[in-house]
């Protein structure tokens, strides 16, 4: 490869233009590999799109070690954006760092920036506080509070001073609808939320994430601890709120990646690889790399 | 690694090995397992067995020297060795004997028997009496002659009896104590006058005059209270029940002296368990008699549960706020590991040191400070401390000192076990630290927390030097709550169960007698000790069921 800068690169624009059959498919993956800069290969859609979330030469240090180089890319208003890519690709990392989670960890350096709605999250005088009450998220692992399920679909209105039981009753009823739960749970809103099985607990956790009316959303492999039926039941349910809110999704499935969402961001070591509509990534990418990945025969 | 198909293999060994299978570690693991759970429930069985024997009315053997010489009494020990076999006789009647117990050799013993009217005896004062009831008599009159008559006059007149002597205490605790503390305040009253206003002043005359008031008062009432008394105690009086001993000497024993009557040899199975029971009740309600060898230890079990409740309820709040600093607000570095590691040590210090401590710091430093500040009349007046000296109070605080360590130990293991997942998800809820601690972590640590408690719980229930140093009392028969004005009184001194032990067992003058009640008081220390736990490990089973489940 050609480029190796040591700046980020921008996104290159031109058309979408699969590259010439003679050059080895896995040809920027192993630069990358090496250590050098890729251009991020982003389609013209994606930057058509109005951003709630723009993600701005983004770097970040674990330590000494750089997980995260040179990110840039828009996430689109009320669509599903999914970050696909082998383990330790730093998708977590890069959705952890939107709501400034990984201030928690020591030893986390980072360059760079992000604008949700144009306000820069990195900004020191960025109340790190009300800018995670302007998101909600959702683990890996179901992780419901040790309360009662009302309590923990309330929890982000009670910590904000929240306690006219009117709109606590409402925004508890809303919020279990949009998670598709509130059939199966409204006869015991005041039992422990432990008492859950793991998908009703995930799908807790989504009305928990989305009781705020959060600006993004965002789900860290939502499906990964749960078993295909319940997968299933979370996979509807991100297809319900695409519209309503911006989801921020990382998966390790690429068939849920394709099932659920508009849009698809390929990443690779730390790098964004290739970013554009899910469909044209799974059917026609612009890179060898991404549909070698996709179709499964590398990562 | 590459794999060489051609690479010959090796050779297993014919034999499995013994170690392979485990078989030793099994015998190893499991018989020091089994060591233990001997070695303990040896200890438990044999004081639960010794303690709850204790009430248990044993047969009066009458014994019958070659000499003629006669003694009456239980027989507590048998020993055989090469030369002699012998038994231990309760032979009580300290008076007249000048012993509580007496050996026996078997081969002087010429007849045992044990007869039906064989009578112990439990008295307010000198102990047990062994003897027969003769006659009831009431003054001069003899009310009923001969043991079966007697017993059934004495059935009649005993619990009247007994009930006039309760009232007679009762009005000489309370009521004459209710006179002694106004006396006294009207009395510092003054002498808090004299050290604000001086001599000269009205507050000083005024306090005077209340003062005399209030002594020609109480000494009236005190008159009516003497009164009340005497009449009480007058009717009682002549009423006397006559034995004879084993060795036929007469003693009158007044009616209002015996506290429990029993005859072991006609009782049935039920009778004695009857007997059993209501010697049991005596024991944990009444106060203690005849230096702490005789009577209940209700004042005991008060300070004891009173203080271990008042010890885990400052040690918690302490305990976890130190706790939570360190876990989760203190950054990981050398200083927080040598805070750790000293508190760990803090466990091993030796609890004498404690004690000394809450000596010097608590009753000495903080409590005279309380006195200077609020107590000076009392300290002027009669030169005693109020909160100088040690009292409930500040043995609960120096026992909270000495368990600190380990509710930080259990509380910081406790958080650690807390999954960071769900740390993660408060914060992303834009909860703040503080937030995140009180409503995620601290519920669903809070077993954990109750389990350091139960273990401070038993430790301190079970302390006794420090204890002796700061407020333990061989007797303190008020109790730190009463009915006198404020009705708390943290700075009074109080018994403990640990220190009767030690008190009862081996400063006791009359040790064989006591030897008993030491088994029965270790026991009733057990229990309880046992039971707070059991409602501790109770409530941490429900904050389980509600805060941490299985997953899935």
């Amino acid at each position: 490869m050609a480029h190796s800068t040591t700046t980020p690169q921008p996104p290159s624009m031109h058309a979408a233009a699969p590259r010439s059959d003679d050059s080895p498919p896995q040809d920027r993956l192993l630069a990358v590999a090496a250590g050098r800069d890729v251009p991020s290969e982003v389609h013209e859609q994606v930057l058509a799109e109005t951003p709630v979330l723009e993600i701005d030469r983004f770097n970040l240090w674990y330590g000494s070690k750089q997980a995260l180089h040179g990110i840039t890319m828009p996430i689109p208003n009320n669509q599903v954006t999914a970050l696909i890519g082998p383990s330790g690709c730093g998708k977590s990392t890069l959705l952890r760092s939107v709501n400034r989670l990984n201030d928690l960890v020591q030893n986390v350096r980072i360059t760079g920036d992000m604008r949700l709605n144009g306000d820069s999250i990195y900004d020191p005088r960025m109340d790190v506080i009300e800018l995670r009450k302007r998101m909600g998220m959702v683990f890996q692992k179901p992780n419901p509070f040790p309360m009662s399920i009302y309590e923990n679909v309330v929890y982000a209105l009670r910590i904000d001073g929240e306690s006219n039981r009117g709109v606590l009753d409402e925004v508890c009823e809303l919020s279990l609808r949009g998670a598709a739960l509130w059939d199966e749970v409204k006869d015991r809103l005041h039992e422990s939320a432990l008492g859950l099985s793991g998908g009703q607990q995930q799908r807790l956790c989504i009305a928990r994430a989305i009781a705020a009316e959060p600006e993004v959303l965002l789900l860290d492999e939502p499906c990964s601890a749960l078993d295909p039926i319940a997968t299933g039941k979370v996979e509807d349910l991100i297809q319900e709120l695409r519209g309503r809110y911006s989801v921020l999704m990382v998966t390790h499935n690429m068939q849920q990646a394709s099932r659920t969402s508009d849009y698809t961001a390929f990443m690779y070591l730390g790098r964004l690889i290739e970013y554009g509509p899910t469909t044209d990534i799974f059917t026609k990418p612009m890179l060898r790399e991404t549909e070698a990945y996709v179709t499964g025969r590398f990562g | 690694m590459t794999f060489d198909s051609q690479r010959p293999r090796r050779i297993r060994s014919a034999y499995s090995s013994m170690v392979a299978h485990g078989e030793p570690w099994v015998w190893l693991t499991g018989g020091s397992l089994a060591a233990a759970i001997i070695m303990i429930t040896g200890l438990l069985g044999f004081i639960a067995f010794r303690g709850a024997m204790t009430f248990w009315p044993a047969p009066l053997e009458l014994v019958t020297l070659r000499d003629g010489r006669k003694a009456l009494g239980e027989v507590t020990e048998r020993e055989q060795t090469a030369t002699v076999s012998r038994r231990l006789v309760r032979s009580a009647n300290f008076e007249l004997a000048g012993t509580h117990y007496e050996w026996f050799n078997d081969a002087e013993i010429s007849t045992t028997a044990f007869p039906d009217w064989a009578t112990a005896i439990e008295r307010l004062e000198g102990g047990r009496f062994h003897g027969f009831p003769v006659r009831l008599l009431h003054g001069e009159a003899v009310v009923a002659e001969g043991p079966e008559a007697s017993w059934a006059a004495f059935q009649r007149e005993h619990p009247t009896i007994r009930r006039r002597h309760r009232q007679a205490g009762a009005i000489d605790k309370h009521d004459r104590g209710e006179l002694q503390r106004q006396l006294r305040a009207a009395r510092l009253a003054v002498v808090g006058a004299d050290l604000a206003a001086g001599r000269d002043s009205d507050r000083y005359r005024a306090a005077v005059q209340a003062e005399e008031e209030t002594a020609a008062r109480v000494a009236e009432e005190s008159a009516l209270l003497d009164e009340k008394t005497a009449a009480l105690r007058g009717e009682n009086e002549g009423w006397i029940y006559e034995f004879e001993t084993a060795s036929g000497e007469k003693q009158s024993i007044p009616l209002e002296s015996i506290v429990q009557i029993w005859q072991p040899n006609r009782l049935s199975v039920l009778g004695k368990a009857g007997v059993y029971l209501a010697r049991w009740a005596e024991f944990l309600a009444d106060d203690p008699r005849e230096a702490n060898s005789a009577g209940g230890v209700f004042p005991a079990i008060w300070g004891t549960v009173a203080m271990t409740l008042i010890m885990a309820l400052l040690v918690a709040p302490f305990g976890v706020l130190a706790a939570l600093y360190l876990r989760e607000y203190a950054s990981r570095g050398w200083i927080t590991s040598a805070v750790r590691i000293a508190i760990n040590n803090l466990a091993g210090v030796p609890s004498i040191v404690y004690g000394a401590f809450g000596l010097g710091f608590f009753c000495y430093g903080v409590g005279a400070g309380i006195d200077d500040l609020f107590f000076r009349p009392a300290l002027v007046a009669d030169g005693q401390p109020t909160f100088g000296t040690g009292g409930l109070l500040w043995a609960s605080l120096t026992l909270a000192l000495l368990t600190l360590p380990v509710v930080i130990v259990a509380t910081e293991e406790a958080l650690a076990a807390v999954p960071n997942s769900m740390r993660e998800g408060s914060y992303a809820c834009g909860a703040g630290k503080w937030q995140t601690i009180r409503r995620i972590v601290l519920p669903r640590a809070l077993p954990g927390i109750m389990t350091g408690l139960i273990l401070a719980m038993a430790r301190g229930a079970g302390e006794v030097a420090p204890l002796m140093l700061v407020g333990v009392k061989k007797l303190a028969l008020e109790l730190p709550i009463d009915g006198a004005f404020p009705f708390v009184h943290p700075e009074r001194e109080f018994m403990h169960l640990a220190f009767l032990i030690y008190d009862v067992g081996f400063q006791s003058p009359n040790s064989q007698a006591a030897k008993p009640m030491v088994f029965t008081i270790t026991f009733l220390l057990v229990t309880i000790i046992a039971l707070l736990n059991v409602a501790a490990i109770w409530i941490r089973s429900r904050l389980k069921r509600r805060y941490v489940s299985q997953q899935f």
